[in-house]
């Protein structure tokens, strides 16, 4: 799950990560109002959306005086900010940050992911902040620091020197930043942080060390215990679609095409969007109705896909494990009565309870296209879409 | 031989009296599995289908059943704490089904299998099934055909349909293995890889991956340098967009890494004969083995 900018400066500041002052503001007033609050000659406001690159969009801007911070404000809300991130429809924006002005003397890089490889926490420091450590590790990958924390101990005090001395930072600095990582170490771990990125991490003119922006992703699977995080989740920053299929715990995502796909299995469901490509279709979701869907949930998919204006026909594909196809047919027959059906449908059963479930579809009397194997339903879906 | 799992094995099952414990443990029994046990903290000294004998720990069951292999399906909370117990009681092979365990509780669980005798297969998977020998998991046990293939997959239902082509094509399986499809998980495809080429029942291979990580441009390279038996291929995810998670935990394109087409690219670089479709596994196996 992804927070925005303001909200995991606010958990890591918890933590003891220090971070610049600000304040989030939905209005213009409000923003002004803050950056009263915050005092100071120099502000930042800085536009508040589930994507990276938003400087370079147009969403983050220096203000001088309490009536730019006014005229930024009221340019900034309400814009749709297209960055490499939004895709080319870009995301609206509906809320902004008012941070007061920092006094940057070095800008660096620290991230902290998990490396699958040895199955760590991995925390990577570089020179090159303000860039994309992509790039960075790309081109010049030698600039980049590692350390890997072994979970028994944590992060220990000297992988942070290491880092801090790594960075080249010297004196007060160095205290500084151990303490910063040691902190970051510590929110990263106990809110079950997926990746956290300090980019850039500054060394200001008086030689502390600032998050002066900072970006977090949690663990889905572990929101069940962190009430706290789960309470930051900005639906407007999703699909409505796939909000929906949340509440059913479905793993639904929209796509641009127009085949509407209804599959068990994550590996399965990806199978389906791609063979489907390959016979010439465009998938219109990727939707896995997991192991032990019931009847409802099922129907609740399939609705999902039916409510989408650019579905023009739907391939379910299923191979019953866990997942009996009775409870499919059942789920499809519960949705179609319930919307009606004017697009073509594409059934494949195969696997548990096999019979039962194409037995309810036959009796259902619902115009379905049935299928062998999954090439020929793929054949058939893409064929029945373009006719 | 087939590989880890056979007419020796001697299993139980933790979570044994939960809905989805108690379904699974029924297919596994009517499959010929041997379940020796069940462990659920508690409801010790309950017998389960009235044969099953019930206990409160794994070091007790392993006491009284000699059990040496134990399925999980205990839910996410509480699932890392099992794969301890069981890697703490020496349970040789600890297969968990559950999805859902947090990356962080994974990480601790990695740490505490180094060094152990114990080996994970998921979690997050179908489970391990050698046919008409013993199934561990929740995979249909019909679709099956004994034989000398061995397949490996990230994905459950990608398993089922690679199965299901082979059965088809009367070509029968020494032992499938799903590995799970999440970030950190107990057995990854080299360990698998390295069982099936020292395995004399096992004459040929399939490797089901999907998009993330790089686990399966380490398999490549390994089967380039290692392996003497044909290896064909699938990788899902040709088609997923950057940046968003596939159902799995781990199949997510990330900082322009994991892609399908630099896994395919790999795997064909070394000499894997690799599907177009997930409908044409069955087909590449063939020609893998040069029929």
């Amino acid at each position: 799950m992804n927070i925005h900018e303001y909200q995991a400066k606010k958990v890591l500041s918890a933590y003891g990560v220090t971070v610049p002052q600000g304040e989030v503001a939905f209005t213009p007033d409000e923003a002004v109002a803050a950056a009263e609050r915050l005092g100071g000659s120099i502000w930042v406001v800085k536009a508040q959306i589930h994507a990276g690159g938003r400087g370079k969009g147009g969403g983050v801007k220096l203000a001088r005086s309490i009536e730019e911070v006014r005229a930024l404000s009221e340019e900034i809300l309400g814009m749709t900010l297209i960055t490499h991130q939004t895709g080319p429809a870009g995301q609206f924006v509906r809320r902004i940050y008012v941070e007061e002005g920092a006094d940057i003397d070095r800008e660096l890089y620290l991230g902290v992911v998990l490396d699958r490889e040895q199955s760590k926490v991995c925390f990577m420091a570089s020179t090159e902040g303000g860039m994309e450590i992509e790039t960075v590790a790309e081109e010049t990958p030698e600039k980049i620091l590692k350390e890997w924390v072994n979970p028994a101990t944590g992060l220990s005090s000297y992988q942070a020197r290491n880092l801090a001395f790594g960075l080249g930072l010297s004196g007060k600095a160095v205290n500084k930043a151990v303490k910063f990582m040691l902190a970051l170490y510590k929110a990263f771990t106990e809110k079950d942080a997926s990746l956290a990125e300090i980019n850039p991490l500054i060394v200001t003119k008086s030689g502390d060390i600032v998050a002066l922006d900072a970006k977090i992703n949690f663990d889905s699977n572990a929101l069940y215990r962190n009430p706290d995080i789960l309470e930051l989740r900005d639906t407007d920053e999703e699909d409505p679609k796939e909000i929906e299929a949340s509440k059913f715990d479905l793993n639904y995502i929209s796509l641009d095409g127009n085949i509407g796909c209804m599959v068990n299995g994550a590996g399965l469901a990806m199978g389906t969007m791609d063979i489907i490509k390959h016979c010439g279709g465009d998938p219109a979701n990727f939707l896995d109705v997991g192991g032990g869907a019931t009847k409802e949930k099922v129907t609740a998919g399939f609705k999902i896909i039916l409510q989408d204006p650019n579905v023009k026909g739907i391939f379910v594909n299923i191979f019953g494990g866990i997942m009996k196809c009775d409870i499919i047919a059942a789920g499809v027959i519960a949705a179609t009565k319930e919307l009606g059906l004017d697009i073509p449908v594409v059934v494949r059963l195969e696997g548990t309870n096999v019979e039962l479930g194409k037995q309810l579809l036959t009796e259902s009397g619902l115009a379905l296209i049935s299928a062998d194997n999954m090439i020929d339903g793929a054949q058939k879906i893409v064929k029945a879409v373009l006719a | 031989m087939a590989i880890w799992v056979n007419e020796n094995t001697r299993l139980i099952c933790q979570g044994i009296t939960g809905a989805t414990g108690s379904f699974h443990c029924k297919q596994m029994i009517e499959y010929g599995t041997n379940l020796v046990g069940g462990v659920t903290p508690g409801k010790g000294g309950q017998l389960f289908e009235e044969t099953v004998p019930v206990f409160n720990t794994v070091t007790e069951a392993v006491k009284e059943t000699n059990a040496n292999a134990s399925v999980i399906y205990v839910p996410p909370p509480f699932a890392a704490d099992a794969i301890l117990e069981a890697i703490g009681a020496g349970i040789e092979l600890i297969v968990c089904i559950t999805e859902g365990i947090p990356v962080m509780d994974m990480i601790k669980v990695k740490a505490a299998l180094e060094g152990s005798s114990s080996r994970l297969i998921g979690p997050n998977c179908p489970g391990i099934i050698s046919p008409d020998l013993c199934k561990i998991g929740i995979m249909p046990g019909h679709i099956h055909l004994k034989g000398k293939v061995g397949v490996v997959s990230k994905s459950g239902t990608l398993t089922y349909e690679a199965v299901g082509q082979l059965t088809a094509l009367n070509i029968g399986q020494s032992t499938c293995v799903g590995i799970g499809g999440d970030p950190v998980n107990g057995t990854d495809f080299i360990d698998v890889l390295k069982a099936f080429n020292e395995d004399d029942d096992t004459e040929a291979v399939i490797m089901i991956g999907e998009i993330g990580g790089n686990a399966e441009e380490n398999a490549a390279a390994w089967i380039k340098e290692n392996m003497n038996k044909p290896v064909a291929g699938f990788i899902a995810g040709v088609t997923a967009p950057p940046g968003r998670r596939m159902g799995h935990a781990g199949a997510i394109i990330s900082g322009g890494k994991g892609s399908a087409a630099d896994k395919i690219t790999a795997m064909q670089e070394a000499g894997i004969v690799v599907a177009e479709t997930p409908a044409g596994m069955g087909e590449a196996l063939l020609k893998a083995m040069g029929r």
